[in-house]
C-alpha cells in the first residue's frame, strides 16, 4: 500500500482538515462522513470566519492549532464571511499554499466565479440528500487525501 | 465501484450544459498523452480532451491565438511541469496572472515529485498537484478520481463576463 510508485501516501500521520462551518447539522454530517470514509482524518471545526483565521494564525487559544492539510470553507458565515476568509488565506504568503475548497449551499454563478478568481482550489455545493453528501465527502477524501500531493509533502513551513 | 446515480447526475449536468466537459492536457510525452486519453475514454466518454505538447502551444490555445483562434475554453487544465519551449511552471504562472484564465482549475500532473516543486506549484495557485503513477491500474484509478471529483462533483466556473 505504501509503495511510493503507486502514488499512495507513505507518511501515516493524521491528515488535518479544518472545516469552517456554522451549521451544527452540517458539521455533524461532515464529521460522520469522514469517520466512515477515512480514519486518518483529524477534523477541526471553526464556526465563524474570525475563529478560522485565529486557528490558521495560531492566535489566542489556538496557539497549538495544527496547520491544516486541507480547508473546507462555507461561504455564508457569521462575523467574517467565507469570501473574506478565502481572500485572507490566498493573500497570505504562508497560508496560500493550503488547498482551500468551498463547500456551500450557494449555487450562484457569481459566487462560483468569484471564488475561483480568489483562487479557491475547488468549489463544491452541499447536496441536500444524505447519500449524495456521503458521496461528496468520499470523493473529497479519495482525490485530496489519497491521490493529491499535499503541500506538507514539501515539508511543513 | 460505479455509482449509477452519480453517473446519471453527470450525464444530466452535461445535458443541461449541452456540451461535453473540455479538458486541456498539456503534455509532451506521446505515451502519457495516449494513456490519459484512454483512461478518460474508459471513465467518461463525455470528456473531450485537447492536447498541447508544449507551453507555447498551451498559451496560444488558451488565448485563441494563431491556429487556435477557434479553440474552446477548457473547463479543466492538466499540466505537466517539464515541457519543451516553455515550462509548466511558467505556463501555470501565466494562467494564474491572467484575469480571464485564472478561474480555470489547473491541476499539475507530472512525474516530478520534488518537495520544492509541490510547494511552489501551490504557491503559484495550482488547484491541485498529482504525480503520474507508473503502473497502468494506478494511472487509470487516478484519472477516475480526477473525473469523479472535477467532472462529477465540482461546480466549474463559466467564463468571467
Amino acid at each position: 500500500m505504501n509503495d511510493p510508485r503507486s502514488g499512495m501516501r507513505s507518511d501515516m500521520s493524521p491528515l488535518e482538515v479544518l472545516l469552517v462551518e456554522d451549521s451544527p447539522g452540517d458539521v455533524r454530517l461532515t464529521r460522520d462522513a469522514f469517520i466512515n470514509t477515512n480514519d486518518r482524518v483529524n477534523l477541526s471545526v471553526a464556526v465563524d470566519g474570525a475563529e478560522a483565521m485565529a486557528f490558521l494564525r495560531n492566535e489566542g487559544e489556538y496557539g497549538n492549532a495544527p496547520k491544516p492539510d486541507l480547508i473546507l470553507l462555507d461561504l455564508n458565515l457569521p462575523k467574517i464571511d467565507g469570501r473574506e476568509v478565502l481572500a485572507a488565506i490566498k493573500t497570505d504568503d504562508i497560508l496560500r499554499s493550503i488547498p482551500t475548497i468551498i463547500l456551500t449551499t450557494s449555487a450562484a454563478e457569481s459566487d462560483i466565479v468569484k471564488s475561483y478568481k480568489l483562487q479557491a482550489n475547488a468549489y463544491l455545493r452541499k447536496p441536500v440528500q444524505l447519500d449524495a453528501f456521503d458521496n461528496l465527502i468520499r470523493s473529497i477524501s479519495d482525490f485530496w487525501l489519497t491521490k493529491v500531493k499535499l503541500p506538507r509533502q514539501g515539508g511543513r513551513s | 465501484m460505479a455509482n449509477q446515480s452519480q453517473a446519471a447526475k453527470t450525464r444530466w449536468a452535461i445535458l443541461i450544459k449541452n456540451q461535453p466537459v473540455r479538458v486541456l492536457l498539456v503534455e509532451d510525452s506521446p505515451g502519457d498523452v495516449r494513456l490519459t486519453m484512454e483512461a478518460f475514454r474508459t471513465t467518461n466518454a463525455d470528456v473531450n480532451v485537447n492536447v498541447a505538447t508544449n507551453g507555447v502551444d498551451a498559451m496560444a490555445f488558451l488565448r485563441k491565438e494563431g491556429d487556435y483562434f477557434n479553440a474552446p475554453r477548457p473547463d479543466l487544465i492538466l499540466l505537466d511541469l517539464n515541457l519543451p519551449i516553455m515550462g509548466g511552471r511558467e505556463v501555470l504562472a501565466s494562467i494564474k496572472e491572467d484575469d480571464n484564465l485564472r478561474t480555470i482549475p489547473t491541476v499539475i500532473l507530472t512525474k516530478v515529485e520534488e518537495p520544492a516543486d509541490i510547494v511552489s506549484s501551490y504557491q503559484l495557485q495550482a488547484n491541485a498537484y498529482l504525480v503520474k503513477p507508473v503502473q497502468w491500474e494506478a494511472f487509470e484509478s487516478l484519472v477516475r478520481s480526477i473525473n469523479d471529483f472535477w467532472v462529477t462533483q465540482v461546480q466549474l466556473p463559466q467564463e468571467p463576463a
